[in-house]
């Protein structure tokens, strides 16, 4: 299978300090990829990396096997797309017109939205449950209604993959299961390719198929979840004591705080 | 909805061409119209060589400035942005005095050196102010406020040092002064503005992106740098030639644009083409206020869009916010 996105010995280095090394990275279809470290280990650099927001110093991003620096914004937005932590809208647009924004890179300099592009905003409001919304203002919606949206803008680029920072950071404990659940479903539904930046282990343990776990900004493991999340790792990476166990219901590693 | 603005901008510009210090029989000008006025008869002078003239020029220019307004607005995302951010204004205004103090005239020689300001302040802005951060819109910004604050000191120095008549010119240019309009400048400016129109509404659609934030627009597939350079630049040369003929005409950049999204909201496919429609009518609708309220002086149209549009606006402002949301 034809990985969507890969990083090949990837650097980052803001100033002299190196931020993201050395790192390879494949995402493929129909997977969920978590994105595991703790504060400054380079997930988020990493994130911007595969979204193309950041050039990396060394080594290089293929987008469907083409690199990603030949490509222009239109072109890797029709592949990628990415749902950002926070989202601030100047202006009142409606949840509709938000969701449309989605299908800019698919339309001309003069060309206004087709039929076809509105079926699409529509059915990508309908997956992600929103389509109620679709009239109401984009500022007068909750975390977890705004969150929904947001992500049926990214369904409605028709992308091969999605990237999801913090996803659940905003989200109570209802909406952030409907949300993870939402996303689950999607990425077997459609094939599409998703990465998590997550702070939540349990939350990735349970969700993703493959985990990343990096350590100041290298990849210190990567595999599934039961391979990656052990207390020998997480107390190297996290520099925490923690107790590790099998979640009794999905049989996922489980970790809680050492008293 | 834009059929309503276009008759409306028909009537407004039908009242302008009637009425003035020389009052034109609905009559007479139905006549001139229809071909049938005598070639003598002083109407037909007043109309189309005065009014007529100047009544484009008005359109034209308050088209333009409502246009740059709503683009730099969303481009900078800064409510405060009107189309003489960069420096263009004081640019411009030093061009044409530096013009008025050599004696040239207003057919060739003041719009000259006006527009030649005016491109020295735009390149002074995008030289210095995207250096070392890009095109990062606070820098920019800055840099405008700052060359704008030295140029309007050199201004101030020339006009403390000029005594006779050129000064009651040149306080007439800063606040806009249509009365020089011609055919010939109408020529070079009329297709300008069909054309940076036609270029700016292309980009509405990066524009609406571009509200939300850089990085959501880049991620979404804008080009956000090739849209900022293009808009910055073309904004400002058609301002600079805009006012190079018209003088300063302050706050229909910046009001016109916030009463579209009032009454529009912020899609700028729609908001553009609205926004300069209405700046056209706002702008012959005041100089024909102009030329009527002190006659048979007149007085420079800046000072009516301001004092009739400044209390309107407040008005507005307090009864229906401003639909620009805190960051």
């Amino acid at each position: 299978m034809e990985p969507i996105l890969t990083l090949r010995k990837v650097g980052f280095r803001y100033g002299a300090v190196w931020a993201v090394k050395g790192v390879d990275l494949e995402v493929f279809p129909g997977e969920i990829l978590g994105m595991l470290g703790p504060n400054g280990s380079g997930k988020t650099t990493l994130l911007k990396i595969l979204d193309g927001m950041l050039l990396p110093h060394e080594g290089e991003v293929l987008v469907r096997g083409k690199a990603m620096v030949n490509l222009k914004r239109g072109d890797i937005a029709k592949v990628i797309a990415m749902v950002a932590q926070e989202n601030f809208f100047r202006f009142a647009f409606s949840v509709l017109e938000v969701v449309l924004m989605g299908r800019f890179p698919h339309l001309g300099r003069l060309q206004f939205e087709r039929d076809r592009d509105l079926n699409i905003a529509v059915n990508a409001l309908r997956a992600t449950h929103a389509l109620e919304l679709s009239e109401r203002s984009i500022h007068e919606l909750s975390g977890g209604e705004k969150q929904r949206v947001l992500l049926a803008r990214a369904l409605a680029q028709e992308p091969g993959a999605i990237l999801l920072d913090e996803p659940t950071s905003f989200l109570d404990l209802k909406y952030k299961k409907e949300l993870l659940d939402l996303i689950a479903g999607l990425t077997k539904e459609k094939g599409l390719g998703v990465v998590v930046v997550s702070h939540d282990i349990d939350l990735v343990s349970q969700y993703c198929d493959r985990i990343v776990m990096l350590k100041h900004g290298s990849v210190h493991l990567t595999g599934t979840p039961d391979q990656v999340i052990d207390a020998a790792s997480i107390e190297t990476v996290y520099e925490c004591a923690v107790f590790v166990d099998q979640n009794p219901l999905t049989g996922k590693p489980r970790v809680s705080l050492k008293p | 909805m834009s059929l309503v603005m276009a008759l409306v901008l028909f009537l407004v510009g039908l009242a302008s061409l009637l009425l003035g210090t020389a009052e034109v029989p609905f009559g007479k000008f139905m006549a001139l119209a229809s071909g049938s006025l005598n070639a003598d008869d002083p109407a037909r002078l007043i109309v189309l060589r005065i009014r007529l003239p100047r009544m484009i020029l008005a359109g034209l220019a308050g088209f333009s400035l409502a246009l740059g307004g709503v683009v730099f607005q969303a481009l900078l995302r800064n409510p405060l942005a009107d189309p003489f951010i960069l420096g263009v204004s004081s640019g411009s205004a030093f061009g044409a005095i530096v013009g008025i103090l050599l004696g040239f005239t207003f057919s060739v020689g003041i719009p000259f050196t006006s527009f030649a300001g005016a491109l020295l302040a735009v390149y002074l802005v995008l030289a210095l102010g995207t250096k070392k951060m890009g095109m990062e819109s606070a820098t920019i910004l800055l840099t405008g406020v700052i060359l704008n604050a030295f140029f309007t000191a050199v201004i101030m120095f020339f006009i403390s040092i000029v005594a006779d008549s050129r000064l009651h010119t040149m306080l007439f240019w800063l606040y806009g002064d249509l009365s020089q309009s011609r055919y010939a400048s109408l020529v070079v400016l009329t297709p300008a503005v069909i054309a940076v129109s036609i270029i700016l509404f292309g980009f509405a659609k990066e524009l609406n992106l571009i509200t939300t934030g850089e990085e959501i627009a880049l991620q979404l597939g804008v080009d956000v740098e090739k849209a900022k350079r293009v808009c910055l630049v073309l904004v400002s040369l058609l301002t600079g030639l805009v006012v190079s003929f018209s003088g300063l005409i302050g706050f229909i950049g910046l009001i016109v644009p916030h009463l579209a999204r009032m009454a529009f909201g912020s899609d700028h496919r729609l908001l553009i083409p609205v926004a300069s429609l209405g700046g056209a009518t706002f702008l012959i609708a005041a100089d024909t206020l102009a030329r009527l309220l002190i006659s048979p002086g007149e007085l420079p149209v800046g000072v009516v869009t301001a004092f009739l549009g400044a209390p309107f606006f407040l008005y507005l402002l307090g009864a229906r916010g401003s639909q620009w949301s805190r960051s």
